[in-house]
């Protein structure tokens, strides 16, 4: 099931095309890898999908509105914003704003606490969520997130900023709801990283997508060369591939 | 949570009581009530329902007001600095009324007065929000605040020296500090309707101000509507920080004392403040207003120069928390 | 106003200009109220100038008087240019004004509100004295001692509040409380022991239960100080409202004659 479909889509910011001409489709059960330098309109490309800056071309969940996009996609943001001292708690009911209920119901009360456990963060359910480490921080948002209760999930560099347990756990929690039947587009900075874990990649580069396929066809070295100017070694390990920018 | 309603609604019935009962007149309290009850004749009688009457509902209703919007204000701007009057949307408002009194606008219509300082704070309150934003950077919105302020009292104090009036100058005092000595109940009318309608505005954008707290981008992807939240913010602030001030002047620091005072016992959930900081800004202020009677009875101290009394260190506190870096 | 137009054609004109080395040849006027009392004692051509005020028909019972004289505006600088050999002031001039107008070698003669009868009558034998013009003063003496003997008449004509914009009352001791009493009301400062003028609590007004409030007049453009006088509460307590000609009772003159026939 296509949850995601993303046709000639094309983004101008102040004049200055940033996407041109995407395609680009999320199927359930898939965790695809968004890789590109930066600047390459990761972000763009993702807040043009939800419909939250102008764009040309289709994107049918931007077609959506807002209170049924909401409940078919949820988005979260590259910078971890957290305005207010609220507790975790009240932080994961944020999740059920599109919903009805009003954050109270029994349906509510399942969501959050499902998100709560599933993200390990029942002994902070009564915490300040702006005390807490950022990798914890991290952790609440993705619980945010999850208690929306969407089958598409968007992330915007999840795994930016945090430990190496915390990196590899937030992916490991990614490929297991994709293979639950989510499906999950998300910006990586680390390629190897996005290799061991992405069902897919896409390269965006130069306003478009320079590749999209499997981990191994995306990471060839010409296609590395032409987006990040780099070259790349790839190493073969037990624990899957590693990738190394030289 | 339930407590702190509860207690909120208790401290301001009592001080709604204590406004009715406070007077330079010295009615004992049981003549007092009898005679706002069953009326009749005599000077008992007229003190109570067209003096103390009015003054004590615009203590609630302007206190109410003015908490609300310091409420709904910081939470869109996801700021705690953000107060009607210090950022200037009460001093804009107070423009509005001005220049309606002195054109003789607010002659010509009953309603001109209340509309035109409604469209001041709506000026203010939308200059802010296009300047300033839900992005929460203090300084840009410390530097617009003054900015607007500064102009709105310069045109403020321009407008009434340039009246024929002798005593128009004489009233700047007023428009900057704000006062409920003396007003009567055709102030109440007018302002009433204009500022439940914002407050009813304001409440229904309560859920959308919870989703800002996890940042714009996040909340619009949760099918808040941008667009709609910032209408009803403008203009619900307006409605209320409007009328309030052609009643009662522009009183600062309620809207910037109160939530903060309260945040933390709501869980700093925006929608949660919202009624709080209404029941606080309503006891706030006819704390106050009692205060300017019993401290300098004879002398008509303005409430501006007691709430600021109270908040200016308070305002102060929140900026060092600010510089060093933390959020409130 | 035939009391007024009694007392203005009463100066006489036929007397003598002033001569003597103590008599001012040119003299400049520079309060609303020592202008008054000058036109009405000096001789043809002595008084050079008098105050803006002066002209202005709110605030002044001579403002057409006035118009025969050259208008100051209280400024150091024009009432130097005026070369006078006496200055008139009040006792509300600014103070470096006048400093400044002696250090140039000016007699300025300070002079303070009238505010009673007595001082009323004082004022009239200082400033015919200044002036050089006792017999005029003797005379415009003479003829407000009748006024004011005629004006007064020992009955009680009830309970009045004096409340004047942003909520101000005036007591026995100023000339707006001399015009009540000798207009044979009782001012209701006097159960607050208000003495002066002072704000006085809207509220404190509607419980001395006035027979009568007496306002000052309406002035062009608005104000709040004076829409304070549109209450509500005030018209239910005293329903009897009047509103008198300020021009007439804001300095101590004898025109203050006319302000209390007007109270009849």
């Amino acid at each position: 099931m296509t949850l995601l479909d993303l046709r000639g889509l094309s983004v101008t910011r102040r004049n200055r095309p940033v996407l041109h001409g995407i395609g680009l489709a999320v199927r359930a059960g898939e965790l695809v890898g968004l890789i590109g330098p930066n600047g390459a309109g990761k972000s763009s490309l993702m807040e043009a999908a939800l419909g939250l800056i102008p764009f040309t071309g289709t994107s049918d969940l931007a077609a959506l509105d807002p209170g049924h996009r909401a409940r078919r996609a949820a988005y979260l943001p590259q910078s971890r914003e957290i305005a207010w001292p609220v507790s975790v708690e009240d932080l994961v009911a944020l999740g059920r704003i599109p919903w009805p209920g009003g954050g109270r119901s029994p349906a509510d009360r399942a969501a959050i606490d499902a998100a709560i456990a599933r993200m390990g963060l029942e002994g902070f359910r009564r915490r300040t969520a702006l005390r807490l480490s950022g990798g914890e921080q991290a952790r609440a948002l993705i619980a945010r997130a999850l208690a929306q209760q969407t089958p598409l999930l968007i992330a915007d560099e999840p795994v930016a900023g945090l430990d190496p347990a915390q990196q590899l756990a937030c992916l490991r929690l990614f490929r297991a709801l994709a293979d639950e039947g989510h499906g999950i587009l998300a910006s990586i900075h680390d390629l190897g990283l996005a290799a061991r874990f992405c069902t897919r990649l896409v390269l965006l580069a130069e306003g478009r997508v320079l590749a999209d396929g499997p981990p191994d066809q995306v990471l060839q070295d010409a296609l590395m060369r032409r987006a990040f100017g780099i070259i790349t070694r790839r190493i073969d390990t037990p624990d899957g591939p590693a990738i190394l920018p030289v | 949570m339930r407590a702190l309603f509860a207690g909120l609604g208790l401290l301001v019935a009592a001080l709604w009581l204590a406004s009715l009962l406070t007077g330079p007149a010295g009615i004992a309290p049981a003549e007092a009530i009898a005679a706002l009850v069953r009326g009749g004749e005599g000077p008992v009688p007229i003190v109570m329902t067209e003096i103390r009457l009015p003054r004590a509902l615009l203590g609630l209703a302007v206190g109410a007001g003015l908490g609300l919007s310091g409420a709904a204000m910081q939470g869109y701007l996801r700021n705690p600095l953000a107060e009607p009057g210090l950022i200037g949307v009460s001093g804009m408002a107070a423009l509005g009324a001005v220049i309606a009194i002195q054109t003789g606008l607010a002659l010509s219509a009953p309603l001109a007065l209340p509309v035109a300082a409604l469209t001041g704070a709506a000026l203010g309150v939308g200059l802010l929000v296009a300047l300033a934003g839900p992005r929460g950077g203090s300084v840009t919105l410390i530097l617009a605040g003054v900015a607007i302020s500064a102009l709105a009292g310069a045109g403020t104090a321009l407008v009434l020296n340039l009246s024929p009036n002798p005593y128009a100058a004489n009233e700047i005092v007023f428009w900057l500090m704000g006062s409920l000595a003396d007003r009567s109940m055709q102030h109440l009318w007018l302002a009433l309707p204009p500022m439940l309608s914002g407050a009813a505005l304001i409440v229904s954008a309560g859920r959308g101000l919870d989703a800002l707290t996890l940042g714009e981008g996040a909340a619009a992807a949760m099918g808040v509507s941008p667009a709609g939240l910032r209408w009803r913010l403008v203009a619900g602030v307006a409605l209320i920080v409007g009328p309030a001030t052609a009643v009662a002047g522009a009183i600062g620091f309620v809207g910037l004392v109160v939530p903060h005072l309260l945040r933390s016992r709501v869980g700093a959930r925006p929608s949660a403040l919202l009624p709080a900081a209404a029941m606080g800004g309503a006891a706030l202020l006819l704390a106050a207003d009692i205060a300017v009677r019993l401290i300098l009875p004879e002398r008509d101290l303005k409430l501006g120069v007691l709430t600021a009394i109270v908040g200016a260190p308070l305002f102060l506190h929140l900026i060092w928390k600010t510089r060093s870096g933390g959020r409130v | 106003m035939l009391l007024g137009a009694a007392m203005l054609a009463g100066p006489a004109l036929a007397e003598a200009p002033p001569q003597g080395a103590a008599t001012p040849r040119r003299v400049v006027s520079m309060n609303l109220c020592t202008d008054q009392i000058a036109m009405l004692l000096a001789a043809p051509g002595q008084l050079v100038s008098v105050s803006d005020l002066a002209r202005n028909p709110r605030m002044s019972a001579m403002a057409d008087e006035a118009r025969g004289f050259a208008a100051n505006h209280g400024r150091a600088e024009e009432i130097y240019l005026l070369r006078p050999d006496l200055v008139i002031a009040g006792a509300f001039a600014s103070g470096p004004t006048v400093a400044l107008l002696r250090r140039l070698g000016l007699r300025v003669e300070v002079l303070e509100p009238a505010e009673s009868i007595a001082a009323i009558r004082a004022e009239i034998v200082h400033v015919g004295a200044l002036l050089g013009r006792h017999e005029a003063a003797a005379d415009l003496l003479a003829r407000f001692d009748r006024g004011v003997a005629r004006s007064a008449r020992r009955e009680d004509r009830g309970r009045a509040a004096l409340y004047y914009a942003n909520g101000f009352t005036s007591g026995r001791d100023t000339l707006a409380g001399e015009i009540l009493a000798q207009a044979g009301y009782r001012n209701i400062a006097a159960d607050y022991g208000i003495a002066t003028t002072t704000h006085l609590p809207m509220e404190l007004l509607v419980m001395a239960q006035p027979d009568r409030l007496i306002t000052g007049a309406r002035w062009p453009g608005q104000s709040r100080g004076e829409a304070l006088l549109e209450h509500p509460a005030l018209a239910r307590a005293a329903p009897r409202l009047a509103e008198v000609t300020d021009r007439d009772w804001v300095c101590g003159t004898p025109f203050i004659l006319r302000a209390i026939e007007a109270l009849r």
